[in-house]
C-alpha cells in the first residue's frame, strides 16, 4: 500500500481556513522563518479519509476479532465511555484553568470526578490515597519507585536494591533501574511463584522493596503473598503491587489487605478503557497511609462547603510526574465503567475472567503443554509439545495459524521463563461460544502440527502481508520517509 | 450484568467442564485475604450514567473565550479527525506485536514518524511518548546516555511545568541540573556559555519559549557541539508551519507537546509527546520505533524495530521503561497534519501569528498596558505588564467571560503584574476587540 506522502498531489488541499478577519502582518524577522514549507502531503479530505479507512481495515481490534493477548487484557471497551469523554464540558476544558485565582470553581465537575475516582480506587484496592497522574502502567511503576525512594530518603535509609521475580514484566526492572535502583532477580519456585526461601536468600538491609505482579504472568496467585510482604517490611522495605493483573481479583480481594504499600492500576486493562493501538492508557498509583504525604502534587481535596480544590502545598511530595492531572480523558472513561458495574459487577468481572481462562486451560491441556497444571486466575500459559517440536513447529507457527482462523494470537514467548510460551487471556467480555470456537481452532492446529506441519509454517495466508522480515528491518533501518 | 455475556447456564456448563465451583476457582487465594465486602455503589444503567456525567460536565466552564495557552492550545479540530480515530479497528487494537494483524497501526506510526521528521527537519523519530514534559525528560536521559556525562543546563524560559517535572524525575539520580535565567525573553547566552563545560551532557531550550518569544538557537547548538554536548529543543509543532526548524538550527534532539495537532485539551490529557533526533543517536532513543521492511513475498511491510533497546528484552538495561506509546494520539496528529497539508499548516501558523500580532497592538494601545520583554519577535503568545496584579485582573475578566491569560507570578518571581496571552487561529477579531474593551474596563 502506498504511503500518504506517495499519494500527494501538488496544490491539492484538504481543510481550508477561510478568509482572515485581521490584516496579515509580517511581524516576524525573515531569518527566524523556515526556508521552505514542511513537506507534508497535499491531499483532499476524501483522500485522507480513504487512506486511513484502508489502513484501519488492515488491523485487528477487539471490535473485529477475539484478541486473547495474554497480560494485555483486551476486553470490550464500552461505547458509552467514548461518548461521554467527547462531551464538550470535558473535551474542551483547559487544564490551566484551576491555576487561575478562584479557577477551581470553573472546573468543579472535573475535580469531582478525580476526587470520586480516588475514593473508588481506594475501596477497590484497599489503599489510603491515589494519584491519577501516571499516564500508563509503566509510568505508574516509575512513580511508585519515586515514592519508594522519597520514603527511604525521608527515613534516612541508604537502600539501593529492588527485588523482582524472574516472571516479572520487563517494565518492572526497567522502572526500578531508571529510578536509580539496582535490580536483583528472585527465581520462581517449582510452583511458578516467588518462594519464601528464594526471597530470604536475597533479603538484606539494603533492600528498598519488592515489585510483584499478583496473580503473576503465569496467571498464578502467590499463596505466600502475605508472608512476602511481611518479610519485606521486616527490613523496612516496601512492597509494590504491579496491578497489571488486578482484573483477576477485582471485587474479590484487595492488594492493600495482602500487605502491599504501593499499587498501580492499568485502567486500560481492569477498567476497560481502549488500548488505542498502544496507548493512551492510564496508571493511577495508590499508596498506604504512611506514603500518602509522598504522592505527586496536585491532589484533589473536598472542602467543608462541599466544593473541590487542588492542593499543592505538600512538602514531602515527589513533585510532578505529569503536567496536570494525568490522562483525564482515560480516567473519565474508567470512572464511567466503574459506575456502571458497581460492586456486584466488578466481582462478576473477576469471576468470568477466571472462569473463561480456566475453561480454556482445561479444554486445551490435552493438546498443548500447560506451564503449570493448577487452577489459574485470568490467564493460562501453554507451550508447544515435544511432538510439535519434532515437526519443527514453534509457538510462532501456532500464532500465525490462528490468524488465518480469524483469531488474534495469544502473547507468545512471554513470560520468558517458559519455553515456547503462549499466554492466553480471554477476559470476561467473551462468551462461551467464542471460547469454544477458539478452542476448536487451537485443537485443529495441534492436529495439523502432526499431519501437515508445512501448512502451519506457511501461515498466515489470509493477511495483506505474511511474516515480515524483522532482521532486515533492524539491519537496513528505514524508520521515516524523509523529503528529498 | 453489563459487558459480561456468559449466562448462568453457560457458567454452570463451564464450571462442570473444569470440575470446580466458582468458589473453587478462587480457592488458591487464602481465605483470610478475601475481602469481606466492598463499600461501592450499585451499578448504574447507561441512561443513568450519561445523565450523571452530563450534569458533571455542566459544572465545567467551557464557554469562556480562551486566551489561555501556556503550552496547551485551543486550536480548530477538523471533523474528519474524529471520524477516522473513532474507527474501532484503530482504537480497540493494542501494540502491534503481530505485524500481519496490525499493518494499519504500523504504517500509520511509520507515517507519523515521517511527518514529525519533516516538520522538525530531523532524521529519526520514535512512535511517541506520553506528553511534552516526559518527552523532554526522556531526551535529557538520552543525552546523559549518549555523552556519559551528568550535567544539564536548562533555561528558565522553558515551560515551568516541564521544569518542575524534570526536577521531580531527577531527585533520586545523580544529575547536576543547572537552571539559567532568561534575559529580555530569550535564553541567557552569557549564563549558559559560562556554565557549559566538558561535563555538560545537554543544553535544554524551548522555541518559541514559554513567553512566546522566538529565538534562533543555532549559536547554542554550535557552542554545545564544541564542548561535546547536545542541544535539546522543545517546540510547538503548529509554529513549525512557518518558523525556522530546530533541525535547521542544529538541534540534536527535538521534543514537544503534540496536543495542538488535533487533540482536544481534555483537562490535561491524553496528550502526545513527540521526539525526533539525529540518525546517529537512534539506538539510544527511548520508545517504540516502526520500520519498513518486506514480507516473504517481497511486499512492503511495517514492523516494530530496534526492540533490543526496549524493556521487554533489555529489562533493567533498557533505554527507558516505556512499554507503549500514545498511538491513538500519534494517529490524531498524523491525520491533522494530512488534512491541513503543506499549505494548510503554514496558513494556520501564519493566522495564529497574525491574530496574536493584532491582539498585541490592540492590547498595548490600552493606557498603562506595556509589553514586558524587549525581545522583538513572538509567535502567538506574548507577555503584558499591567498596572496592577495580573492574577486579580484575570479573575475579574473571568466574570466577563474571558480566560484572558496566565498570571506569570505563579512560576516567576517579580512578575506579579505580568500575564501571558495566547491567541490561536480560532479567536476572531471581534473577540479580540471585546477582550481589549473588557481589560481596559477592569484596570
Amino acid at each position: 500500500m502506498k504511503l500518504l506522502f506517495e499519494k500527494s498531489v501538488p496544490e491539492r488541499r484538504g481543510v481550508a481556513l477561510g478568509p482572515s478577519d485581521v490584516p496579515t502582518t509580517i511581524n516576524i524577522n525573515e531569518e527566524l522563518l523556515r526556508g521552505r514549507s514542511a513537506a507534508l502531503p497535499e491531499l483532499s479530505e476524501l483522500d485522507v479519509v480513504r487512506h486511513f479507512t484502508e489502513l484501519s481495515r488492515r488491523n485487528f481490534g477487539v471490535d473485529t476479532n477475539f484478541y486473547p493477548l495474554g497480560s494485555c487484557t483486551m476486553k470490550y471497551n464500552p461505547k458509552v465511555a467514548e461518548r461521554i469523554a467527547a462531551y464538550p464540558g470535558f473535551a474542551h476544558l483547559h487544564p490551566l484553568l484551576p491555576q487561575l485565582r478562584m479557577g477551581g470553581m470553573l472546573t468543579q465537575g472535573a475535580l469531582a470526578i478525580l476526587y470520586d475516582m480516588d475514593l473508588l480506587l481506594r475501596e477497590i484496592t484497599g489503599m489510603a490515597g491515589f494519584t491519577m497522574q501516571p499516564m500508563a502502567g509503566a509510568h505508574g511503576e516509575l512513580t511508585g519507585m519515586m515514592i519508594m525512594a522519597a520514603y527511604h530518603r525521608d527515613r534516612g535509609n541508604g537502600k539501593s536494591i529492588i527485588l523482582a521475580p524472574d516472571s516479572a514484566h520487563g517494565t518492572n526492572p526497567a522502572s526500578a533501574a531508571i529510578a536509580g535502583y539496582r535490580v536483583v532477580t528472585v527465581p520462581s519456585d517449582a510452583n511458578g511463584v516467588m518462594g519464601i526461601e528464594a526471597l530470604k536468600k536475597e533479603l538484606c538491609e539494603d533492600v528498598a522493596g519488592v515489585m510483584l505482579t499478583c496473580p503473576n504472568t503465569l496467571g498464578l496467585f502467590n499463596p505466600h503473598i502475605r508472608e512476602i510482604c511481611d518479610l519485606i517490611h521486616s527490613v523496612d522495605g516496601l512492597a509494590y503491587y504491579d496491578g497489571a493483573n488486578l482484573n483477576a481479583i477485582v471485587g474479590k480481594a484487595r492488594p492493600g489487605d495482602f500487605g502491599f504499600d504501593i499499587v498501580h492500576i492499568n485502567l486500560h486493562k481492569t477498567c476497560a478503557t481502549p488500548h488505542g493501538g498502544g496507548g493512551p492508557g492510564a496508571g493511577p498509583v495508590g499508596v498506604g497511609e504512611k506514603l500518602v504525604p509522598f504522592l505527586p502534587v496536585s491532589i484533589v481535596v473536598k472542602r467543608d462547603d462541599g466544593t473541590y480544590a487542588l492542593e499543592y502545598d505538600r512538602p514531602k511530595s515527589i513533585g510532578y510526574v505529569a503536567p496536570f492531572y494525568g490522562n483525564f480523558g482515560i480516567v473519565l472513561r474508567a470512572y464511567v465503567y466503574i459506575l456502571m458495574l458497581g460492586a456486584e459487577g466488578l466481582a462478576r468481572v473477576a469471576e468470568n475472567a477466571v472462569l473463561n481462562a480456566n475453561y480454556i486451560r482445561c479444554k486445551l491441556k490435552g493438546y498443548y503443554q500447560p506451564a503449570v497444571d493448577t487452577v489459574c486466575k485470568h490467564e493460562c500459559v501453554f507451550s508447544t509439545t515435544e511432538a510439535m517440536a519434532k515437526q519443527g513447529i514453534h509457538a510462532l507457527d501456532v500464532a500465525k495459524a490462528l490468524i488465518d482462523r480469524g483469531f488474534h494470537p495469544p502473547t507468545v514467548y512471554f513470560p520468558t521463563i517458559v519455553k515456547e510460551a503462549m499466554m492466553v487471556e480471554p477476559t470476561e467480555t467473551e462468551s462461551k461460544e467464542t471460547l469454544d470456537a477458539f478452542i476448536a481452532a487451537m485443537i485443529e492446529i495441534a492436529e495439523l502440527a502432526e499431519r501437515d506441519p508445512e501448512q502451519l509454517k506457511a501461515a498466515p495466508v489470509t493477511t495483506c502481508v505474511s511474516r515480515p522480515n524483522e532482521t532486515a528491518a533492524a539491519k537496513n533501518l528505514n524508520i521515516a520517509s524523509l523529503s528529498s | 450484568m453489563p459487558f459480561i455475556p456468559n449466562t448462568d447456564q453457560q457458567q454452570q456448563e463451564m464450571l462442570k467442564a473444569i470440575g470446580l465451583t466458582m468458589e473453587g476457582l478462587f480457592g488458591d487465594i487464602p481465605a483470610e485475604l478475601m475481602a469481606k465486602s466492598f463499600d461501592l455503589p450499585a451499578g448504574l444503567s447507561e441512561q443513568e450514567v450519561r445523565s450523571r456525567l452530563a450534569d458533571l460536565a455542566g459544572k465545567n466552564s467551557v464557554d469562556l473565550t480562551l486566551f489561555l495557552g501556556g503550552g496547551f492550545y485551543d486550536h480548530f479540530i477538523p471533523s474528519a479527525i474524529y471520524s477516522i480515530i473513532s474507527r474501532s479497528e484503530f482504537y480497540t487494537a493494542y501494540t502491534p506485536y503481530q505485524p500481519e494483524l496490525s499493518q494499519g497501526t504500523l504504517q500509520a506510526i511509520y507515517e507519523y514518524q515521517s511527518a514529525i521528521c519533516r516538520l522538525t527537519d530531523m532524521e529519526v523519530s520514535n512512535a511517541s511518548l506520553y506528553d511534552g514534559g516526559t518527552a523532554m525528560y526522556e531526551a535529557m536521559m538520552m543525552a546523559l546516555r549518549i555523552t556519559g556525562r551528568n550535567k544539564v543546563i536548562i533555561d528558565d524560559s522553558v515551560n515551568p511545568i516541564y521544569r518542575v517535572m524534570i526536577e521531580s524525575y531527577t531527585r533520586n539520580l545523580k544529575i547536576d541540573l543547572d537552571e539559567t535565567h532568561c534575559v529580555n525573553g530569550l535564553a541567557n547566552r552569557a549564563e549558559i556559555l559560562g556554565r557549559l563545560d566538558d561535563q555538560t551532557a545537554a543544553i535544554i531550550v524551548q522555541n518559541p519559549n514559554f513567553f512566546g518569544c522566538i529565538d534562533d538557537v543555532t549559536d547554542l547548538a554550535e557552542a554545545a557541539h564544541a564542548k561535546g554536548a547536545l542541544l535539546i529543543v522543545s517546540c510547538y509543532p503548529i509554529s513549525l508551519g512557518i518558523l525556522k526548524t530546530p533541525g535547521a538550527m542544529g538541534a540534536d534532539i527535538v521534543t514537544g507537546e503534540g496536543q495542538s495537532l488535533g487533540m482536544p485539551m481534555s483537562f490535561g490529557g491524553p496528550y502526545l509527546g513527540f521526539m525526533a533526533a539525529r540518525k546517529q543517536h537512534v539506538r539510544r532513543m527511548p520508545g517504540r520505533v516502526v520500520g519498513e521492511t518486506t514480507d516473504r513475498e517481497g511486499r512492503r511491510a511495517f514492523v516494530l524495530t530496534l526492540q533490543a533497546r526496549e524493556q521487554h528484552i533489555r529489562r533493567d538495561k533498557a533505554t527507558s521503561n516505556i512499554c507503549s506509546n500514545e498511538a491513538l494520539c500519534a494517529l490524531t496528529a498524523l491525520v491533522y497534519l494530512s488534512l491541513l497539508g503543506k499549505e494548510g499548516l503554514k496558513e494556520t501558523a501564519q493566522r495564529c501569528a497574525d491574530k496574536a500580532s493584532y491582539a498585541y497592538q490592540r492590547l498595548t494601545a490600552i493606557p498603562d498596558v506595556q509589553p514586558h520583554f524587549r525581545a522583538k519577535w513572538f509567535f502567538n503568545e506574548f507577555v503584558l505588564d499591567l498596572p496592577c496584579e495580573a492574577a486579580d485582573v484575570i479573575a475579574k475578566l473571568i466574570e466577563k467571560g474571558f480566560a484572558a491569560g496566565f498570571p506569570l507570578s505563579r512560576y516567576y518571581e517579580g512578575m506579579e503584574n505580568s500575564m501571558l496571552i495566547c491567541v490561536t487561529e480560532k479567536r476572531t477579531k471581534q473577540e479580540i476587540g471585546m477582550l481589549a474593551e473588557a481589560l481596559e474596563s477592569v484596570l
